[in-house]
C-alpha cells in the first residue's frame, strides 16, 4: 500500500486527498492544499518553519507523513486570524517580532500551543518554548516581547496595550 | 609565497571633502506628526500583515501551470576526475523529462562556465573534474519533486578521486592545482595591498611595544531560514524569460543573465519576491539558478528549483575563512602608532566573492578601526582550495567583520601589554571628535564619529567600574568572569561610482516616486528587502520629505520590469544609497510642487516656504497648499507650459561611504568544570546617524547581535582532510536558539552623516561586525590572569576547557 | 530531501502490528514518533521497504503508578512525561531527562519507547533508564516478555528486541523515601545531543548513600552504566573526595570518540565533572532539596 486516501480536518474544514505513503505532511499542506504559509527551512527537523498544530499540539510537519494525519485535525497559520488578528499576530506586529517573515508562521504556531499550556509564561519559559524554532533575523528578543504581549492580551482582553 | 602580483591597489577609497564634524545627541529627530509618520516614528511595519497571516509570497510559493521540478546530483568528492556519467536509468523513469550535464551546457553556448562577480570564472556543471564537495554534477528535470529526488539516485557517476587541498597555506605550495583551466598552474589568485609599507615598517622599528596575534576567522554560512531557489518560466513564443529568484540584487542579476545567456535584456525579467533572509547569501549567482533557467529554456516549461538546507550549507557561498597575522605598535605612552597585517583569504574553488570589483579583499583595509595611528600596511593574498567558492558577507559590509575582529583583539592585547584597562586604553587611542574629517592611514575618509561618547555611554549603562570590582573579588574566589569591549567602526553604503562597481556596473542606487491625483503614491526602488522593512522605512523617508502619510505610500522592489535599475540590498547600502535616492526624488517632486503651489496661490515661488506637508506663503501660513492639493492640481490644473503629473526618479551616487560605529560591552561567566561560556549581559551602544524608524533599527541591531553571537560561540563550517563538509546540516552547523541568545541591552548615540541627505548611515550589519570581538575579548579577559592572550572563535566549551586545564584550573 | 518509497501499514491492534512485523522481518521498520527515523529516511540513510505505523495502537500512551512501579506506555510522548505532575513530583531524574530531549516540538511527537529502541547512545532515556534499573516490556508473536534494562542495549543501534517484537511499556521502580535522582546534560545548544550527560539515581540511608545507579549518555558506543562510579559513591556521605572518586571512575570507564563536540580527553573530563555534579544534585534531592 504505497498510495492512500486520507481525510482530515484542516483549519476547520474536512479535506480529502490521495497521497503517496512517503509524502511529507508539509508538502501535502503546501502543494495539495495550497496553504503556503507553512514553510520549509531545513531537512533535519531543526528549524521549525513548518510548525503546525496536530490535534492541538505543535509539531514539525516535515517530520510526519501526510498519511499519518488521516482522521486528525491540523491547524496552520492561515487559520489563526479569526474575525480579526489573533493576539499573537498583533503582538508580532506591535513588537516587531518578525523581519523576513519566513520563520514567523512556525513561531506563531509554537507560541499558540505554548500559551494554551501556560497562559502566563515567564521570559525563560517563552525562550524554552520556542527553542524548536530558529529565527535568523530578529535575535529573538522582540519575539519574546511579542509573545508576552499576546499573553497579557489574552489574560486581560479588555485592557489597552500593556507596556513590556 | 609566490611572487604573482595580479592585483596591486593603492586605492583612495573615499573622496575628500565628504566628512565633517557634527554634533552628537541621543535624541531621535522627529519633525512630522504621527499621522504622517516621517522619520523618527516607531511605525508598525507595512509589510507585516501578510507575513503574520501566512500570506507572504516566497519563491517556493510560486506555482505555475505545467511546472517541472529540478534536483541536483552533487559530488561526494572534493576533488575528482569525472570518468563517466550514466543517466540512462534515470531517463527511463516515468516522469523524468531531461538530464542536463556539463556537455549539454557547453553545446548550448559554453554555458558550463559562468563569470563570478569578481571577474573570475566558476563551473556551472563540470565536464572533466569536480573541485569541491557537493559541487553540482548534473541536474534532473521531472514532473514532480519526489520523482526528481528519486531520479538523482539513479544517475551513476564514476569518479577518480584526486587529492584535496583544504588549507590555503598548503594550497600555496601548489602541489595540488585546483584550477587546471587557468593559464598559470598556481593556486595563488591575487595579491593586494593597502597603506604605506615603508612608513609602517619605520613606525614598528621605532615602537616601544609591539604585539602580534594570529587569528583564524573560520568559514561561516549565512543560513537564512529560506534557502535559495528559482522558478524559471521561459515562453518560447514570446521569447520572454521570467525568473522568480531569491535575489538580493535582481537588476545586476538580470544583466549578468542576459550577457551570459545571450538573451536580450528586455526579454529577461527577474522577480525577487518576498525573501526569507539574505545576509549576503543571495548576492551570488549559483550554478543551480543557471541550470534551472537552462532547463526552462530547453523544455519551454516553468521549472522550479528549491535548495535543500543541506545543499545550501554545503555548496552555497561561505563567509570569512581568513587567516590573519597582525601586529600592532605603540609608543612608550601607550599610544597606538601602527598596524601591520598579512592575511590569506581562502576563496575556495573560485573567487566568487561579492565584493566591489576593485576590492578583492573587500573593505578590509578599514582595519585601523576607531583608533588614530600614524601608519598601517595591509597585505592580503587570495588562494584557491578544493572547497566551495565564495565568499559573501554574512551580514557585513565586504570583510569589515574580519577587519574589526582583528583590530579589536589586537587592541585588547596591546592594552594588556602596556598594563592599561582596555576601556581606558581605547579612550586614550580613539580618533577624537575634533579630528573629523579623519583620513585613515589606509586612505579612508571617515565621515563623522564620536567614539568616546559611545564607549562612555556603554560603560555607564553596564556600570563598568563596578564590574571590574566584581571580577576582582570573584577571581579571589577562583570564579571566572570576563568583561569584553569592542569599539568598532563600520564602513557601509557602497558606494561612490569613482571606485565602486560590480562587474563594471557602478554602485549607485535608485528610486522612482509617482504621486497619484488623489494624493496617494507608489514608489519603486532598485534595492530588495529581505526582511529589513524597506516597505516601511522608504515610505517614512518619503513621508518626511513630502508630508504624505507613510500609510498612503506603496513601496515596491524586486521586479526588474518595473523597478528602476539598482545594485540591490547588501552591505548595509539600502538606506545610504536607495534611501538617499528616495529623499532626492522626493525633493525633485517638492520643487515641482512649489511651482504648482505658486501657480495655485498666485504668488512667486520665492514667497513660499515648506511646512511639514504644505507650501505656505511666508508670513501668511493660512495661505497654503497641501501636498495632496498640489498632487490633484498636477493632474487637473497644472500651470500651462509645465508637464502634467507629479513624479520623479533619482539615481543617487553617494559622495562617500558612511561610517556607523558603536561600543559594545559583554560580560561572560565561565564554568571552570565544563568550559561553558555564559553571556550574562551584553550592552550595545550603536550610532548609525539619524534614525528613520527606531523600532526597525532596534530589530536590526538585536538580530545582528545574535548573528555576532553565533560565530563567536557556535558556528563554523568544518572540513575533514578530504574536503568533506562535516557541518552540512543544522544538526551540526549550530544556529543559536532563543535560549542561547541573551536579552540584548541597547543604547544609542546619534552622530549624523554629514553627506547623506537624511544624515543616516545604515545599521543592519554593525552588530554582526562589533559583537564577536566583544565576546572573544570577554572570554580572554576572564582567562587573562592565566596568561591567555588569544582564543579563536567559535569559542566552544572544549577549547575553553583545554585552556583551563593547561593552566591548572579544574573543578 | 525526500524519502524513498515504502509501503505503509497502520495496524489498529498490537497483535496485528506484531503479525506484520513477523511477516515482513527486517524489511519492516516500526514508525513511532518518527523524529529520528523520518529525518534518516529523508536523507535516505534509512530506506525501509515497509513502515508499520504504531501510532494508532490503542492503550499505549499512559503514565501511571501501579504497585511499586511507574508504568509508561511505549507510545507515551516526551511532552507528556515532561508535563506529568506525577513524574515531576516523584521521578525527578525522568523529569530532568524529558525536558532536555531535542526541542518542545519534537517532544510532542517523539516517544519514550522510540528513544530507547533506537538504542542510540546519544539519546537521553537509555542512561536514565539504566540509572532507574527499569524493565522493558515487549510484545512479539510469541507473546510478552520483560527485559531488564541492563540486558536491553547490546550494541550501537542494537537492542535485545527480537525482529518481531514491539516495546510496549517501561517499568520504573518507584523510588522510596530518601532517594534522589538527577539528569545533567551538557549540550552545545538546545536540541543537540549531549557532549556528555549523566543520570544518577540513588538511595540515602541517613547521611550515607546506600545504593546508586549511574548511566552515561553519548560517551560510549553502547548506552552504559558507570558501575565503578556507583561503587565508589555507595557507602559514602557524598563528600568532595567521594564525588571526585566517582567522577574519576566514570571518566575512566567511559569510551567516548572525538567529534565536533570535543576531544576524547574533553569528553572524559567532562564526564568526571558532570558525574560529580549529578551525584551531588541527586543527594541534595534525596535530602529534600528542591532544585
Amino acid at each position: 500500500m504505497s498510495h492512500h486516501s486520507i481525510t482530515l480536518n484542516v483549519n476547520g474544514e474536512e479535506v480529502t486527498g490521495e497521497v503517496e505513503s512517503r509524502m511529507l505532511l508539509v508538502h501535502f499542506i503546501r502543494e495539495n492544499l495550497d496553504l503556503t504559509g507553512t514553510h520549509i527551512g531545513c531537512d533535519t527537523t531543526s528549524c521549525g518553519a513548518c510548525t503546525v498544530l496536530l490535534n492541538g499540539r505543535a509539531i514539525k510537519s516535515c517530520t510526519l507523513f501526510a498519511v499519518q494525519a488521516n482522521d486528525k485535525s491540523i491547524e496552520t497559520i492561515e487559520s489563526v486570524a479569526n474575525g480579526g488578528l489573533h493576539p499573537l499576530q498583533e503582538g508580532f506586529w506591535e513588537k516587531h517580532g518578525l523581519q523576513c517573515g519566513f520563520c514567523t508562521p512556525g513561531m506563531i504556531m509554537s507560541a499558540k500551543q505554548l500559551l494554551a499550556d501556560n497562559p502566563n509564561p515567564t521570559e525563560e519559559e517563552i525562550r524554552w518554548g520556542i527553542s524548536g524554532n530558529l529565527c535568523r533575523c530578529t535575535g529573538y528578543t522582540k519575539i519574546v516581547e511579542a509573545i508576552e504581549y499576546a499573553a497579557d492580551k489574552i489574560s486581560n482582553p479588555t485592557s489597552e496595550e500593556v507596556s513590556s | 609565497m609566490t611572487q604573482l602580483e595580479d592585483r596591486f591597489e593603492h586605492h583612495s577609497p573615499t573622496p575628500e571633502g565628504s566628512s565633517a564634524q557634527v554634533e552628537t545627541t541621543d535624541k531621535v529627530r522627529i519633525t512630522t506628526p504621527e499621522n504622517i509618520c516621517g522619520m523618527g516614528h516607531r511605525m508598525k511595519r507595512k509589510e507585516d500583515p501578510r507575513f503574520i497571516q501566512g500570506k507572504g509570497n516566497y519563491v517556493d510559493d510560486v506555482k505555475l501551470p505545467g511546472m517541472l521540478y529540478m534536483d541536483i546530483v552533487r559530488s561526494p568528492y572534493a576533488h575528482a576526475k569525472i570518468i563517466s556519467i550514466d543517466d540512462s536509468e534515470a531517463l527511463a523513469m516515468e516522469g523524468v523529462v531531461a538530464v542536463i550535464k556539463g556537455q549539454d551546457l557547453e553545446a548550448a553556448g559554453n554555458l558550463h562556465w559562468m563569470p563570478t562577480l569578481m571577474s573570475d570564472t566558476q563551473m556551472v556543471l563540470p565536464i572533466d573534474k569536480v573541485i569541491y564537495y557537493a559541487q553540482e554534477v548534473c541536474v534532473v528535470i521531472a514532473t514532480d519533486r519526489y520523482i526528481a529526488a528519486d531520479a538523482i539516485e539513479k544517475i551513476h557517476v564514476e569518479y577518480e578521486p584526486l587529492p584535496a587541498v583544504v588549507d590555503p597555506r598548503e594550497a600555496l605550495k601548489d602541489e595540488v592545482i585546483v584550477r587546471e583551466d587557468k593559464e598559470k598552474p598556481t593556486n595563488h589568485i591575487w595579491h593586494w595591498e593597502a597603506g604605506d609599507k615603508e612608513a609602517t615598517d619605520k613606525v614598528f622599528a621605532e615602537a616601544s611595544h609591539v604585539v602580534k596575534v594570529q587569528i583564524y576567522l573560520p568559514r561561516l554560512h549565512v543560513s537564512s531560514i529560506e534557502t535559495c531557489g528559482m522558478v524559471a518560466n521561459y515562453n518560447k513564443v514570446t521569447e520572454h524569460m521570467q525568473m522568480y529568484m531569491t535575489s538580493q540584487a535582481p537588476h545586476a542579476h538580470r544583466t549578468v543573465f542576459s550577457m551570459v545567456s545571450g538573451l536580450p535584456e528586455h526579454k529577461v525579467q527577474i522577480i525577487s519576491p518576498d525573501i526569507g533572509g539574505g545576509f549576503g547569501g543571495k548576492v551570488p549567482i549559483y550554478p543551480g539558478y543557471v541550470c534551472c533557467a537552462v532547463a526552462s529554456l530547453v523544455t519551454g516549461k516553468p521549472v522550479k528549483w528549491i535548495e535543500d538546507r543541506s545543499e545550501n550549507l554545503q555548496a552555497d557561498s561561505f563567509a570569512r575563512d581568513y587567516h590573519i597575522e597582525a601586529e600592532m605598535a605603540a609608543d612608550d605612552n601607550g599610544k597606538i602608532t601602527g598596524l601591520r597585517v598579512n592575511t590569506i583569504s581562502d576563496c575556495g574553488a573560485a573567487d566568487a566573492a561579492a565584493n566591489p570589483s576593485k576590492f578583492p579583499a573587500g573593505l578590509y583595509s578599514i582595519c585601523t578601526g576607531s583608533y588614530d595611528m600614524k601608519a598601517a600596511h595591509v597585505v592580503v593574498d587570495g588562494v584557491y582550495t578544493t572547497k566551495p567558492p565564495g565568499g559573501v558577507a554574512y551580514r557585513c559590509s565586504f570583510r569589515v567583520t574580519e577587519a574589526v575582529h582583528m583590530i579589536e583583539r589586537l587592541t585588547d592585547i596591546m592594552a594588556a601589554e602596556v598594563g592599561e584597562d582596555p576601556a581606558d586604553f581605547r579612550l586614550k587611542n580613539f580618533i577624537r571628535p575634533d579630528q573629523f574629517p579623519y583620513k585613515s592611514p589606509t586612505g579612508w575618509e571617515y565621515d563623522s564619529g564620536n567614539y568616546e561618547a559611545a564607549l562612555k555611554k556603554a560603560m555607564e549603562m553596564i556600570d563598568y567600574r563596578a564590574l571590574r570590582e566584581e571580577q576582582a573579588a570573584k577571581r579571589e574566589r577562583g570564579e571566572l568572569m570576563g568583561i569584553g569591549i569592542s569599539s568598532f567602526t563600520e564602513v557601509v553604503g557602497a558606494g561612490p561610482s569613482k571606485d565602486y562597481d560590480i562587474l563594471g556596473i557602478k554602485m549607485f542606487d535608485s528610486a522612482e516616486i509617482r504621486i497619484h491625483p488623489t494624493g496617494k503614491a507608489i514608489a519603486r526602488f532598485g534595492t530588495k528587502s529581505q526582511g529589513q522593512g524597506h516597505e516601511t522605512t522608504y515610505a517614512q523617508i518619503i513621508a518626511e520629505e513630502l508630508g504624505l502619510p507613510a500609510a498612503d505610500i506603496q513601496i515596491e522592489e524586486g521586479d526588474t520590469d518595473t523597478a528602476p535599475y539598482g545594485l540591490g540590498t547588501y552591505a548595509s547600502r539600502s538606506t545610504p544609497t536607495a534611501g538617499a535616492a528616495g529623499a532626492m526624488a522626493a525633493r525633485k517632486i517638492k520643487a515641482k510642487a512649489r511651482k504648482i503651489a505658486a501657480h495655485l496661490l498666485e504668488v512667486g515661488e520665492e514667497d513660499l516656504e515648506w511646512n511639514v506637508d504644505k507650501w505656505q506663503v511666508k508670513g501668511s501660513p493660512d495661505q497654503a497648499k497641501t501636498i495632496q492639493e498640489i498632487a490633484f492640481a498636477a493632474y487637473t490644473n497644472h500651470p500651462q507650459g509645465m508637464e502634467a503629473g507629479l513624479e520623479a526618479t533619482d539615481y543617487y551616487d553617494p559622495p562617500n561611504l558612511t561610517f556607523p560605529f558603536g561600543s559594545y560591552i559583554c560580560v561572560v561567566d565561565i564554568d571552570t568544570g565544563t568550559g561553558e561560556v555564559h553571556v550574562r549581559r551584553f550592552v550595545a551602544v550603536d550610532d548609525c546617524g539619524n534614525i528613520i524608524n527606531p523600532m526597525i533599527v532596534e530589530g536590526q541591531i538585536e538580530g545582528g547581535l545574535t548573528m555576532g553571537l553565533a560565530p563567536a560561540l557556535f558556528e563554523e563550517i568544518v572540513y575533514d582532510e578530504n574536503g568533506q563538509n562535516l557541518t552540512g546540516t543544522f544538526a551540526d552547523y549550530l544556529l543559536p536558539t532563543a535560549v542561547e541568545s541573551p536579552k540584548w541591552e541597547l543604547g544609542k548615540t546619534i552622530t549624523p552623516s554629514p553627506h547623506h541627505p537624511l544624515g543616516a548611515k545604515g545599521v543592519g550589519e554593525s552588530p554582526t561586525v562589533g559583537a564577536p570581538p566583544a565576546i572573544a575579548n570577554a572570554v580572554v579577559d576572564a582567562l587573562s590572569h592565566l596568561g591567555v592572550k588569544h582564543i579563536d572563535i567559535p569559542i566552544t566549551p572544549d577549547k575553553v576547557w583545554k585552556l583551563l586545564r593547561d593552566n591548572g584550573v579544574t573543578d | 530531501m525526500i524519502p524513498g518509497s515504502f509501503e505503509y501499514h497502520s495496524p489498529t491492534s498490537l497483535e496485528e502490528a506484531v503479525a506484520l512485523l513477523g511477516q515482513h522481518g527486517d524489511e519492516a521498520k516500526i514508525l513511532s514518533g518518527g523524529q529520528s527515523l523520518i529525518p534518516a529516511m529523508r536523507f535516505r540513510l534509512a530506506q525501509p521497504g515497509i513502515l508499520i505505523d504504531i501510532n494508532g495502537l490503542p492503550n499505549l500512551e499512559y503514565i501511571r503508578e501501579k504497585g511499586k512501579h511507574l508504568l509508561i506506555g511505549g507510545l507515551t510522548r516526551e511532552s507528556a512525561i515532561e508535563g506529568s505532575p506525577l513524574v515531576q513530583e516523584r521521578y525527578p531524574l525522568l523529569a530532568d531527562t524529558a525536558r532536555v530531549i531535542a526541542d518542545p516540538l519534537v517532544r510532542n511527537m517523539a516517544t519514550v519507547g522510540g528513544n530507547l529502541v533506537h538504542a542510540d547512545p546519544a539519546n537521553d532515556h537509555p542512561a536514565a533508564m539504566l540509572a532507574y534499573g527499569a524493565e522493558i516490556m515487549v510484545h512479539g508473536t510469541n507473546g510478552a516478555r520483560a527485559i531488564a534494562i541492563d540486558e536491553f542495549f547490546i550494541g550501537l543501534f542494537e537492542t535485545a528486541l527480537a525482529a518481531d517484537e514491539i516495546l510496549t511499556e517501561i517499568r520504573i521502580p518507584t523510588p522510596s523515601t530518601g532517594s534522589g535522582g538527577a539528569y545533567l546534560k551538557i549540550e552545545r545548544k538546545v536540541g543537540d545531543y549531549a557532549i556528555s550527560a549523566v543520570a544518577v539515581q540513588l538511595q540515602m540511608d541517613g547521611d550515607t548513600v546506600s545504593s546508586a545507579r549511574i548511566g552515561l549518555t553519548n560517551v560510549s558506543p553502547t548506552p552504559m552504566r558507570a558501575v565503578e562510579a556507583e561503587q565508589s559513591i555507595i557507602g559514602s556521605v557524598g563528600s568532595a573526595d567521594a564525588l571526585e572518586a566517582a567522577g574519576k571512575a566514570a571518566a575512566a570507564a567511559c569510551d567516548p570518540s572525538a567529534d565536533l563536540r570535543g576531544s576524547v580527553e574533553y569528553k572524559r573530563d567532562l564526564t568526571r565533572v558532570v558525574t560529580k555534579r549529578a551525584i551531588a544534585k541527586a543527594i541534595d534531592r534525596a535530602k529534600g532539596g528542591q532544585t
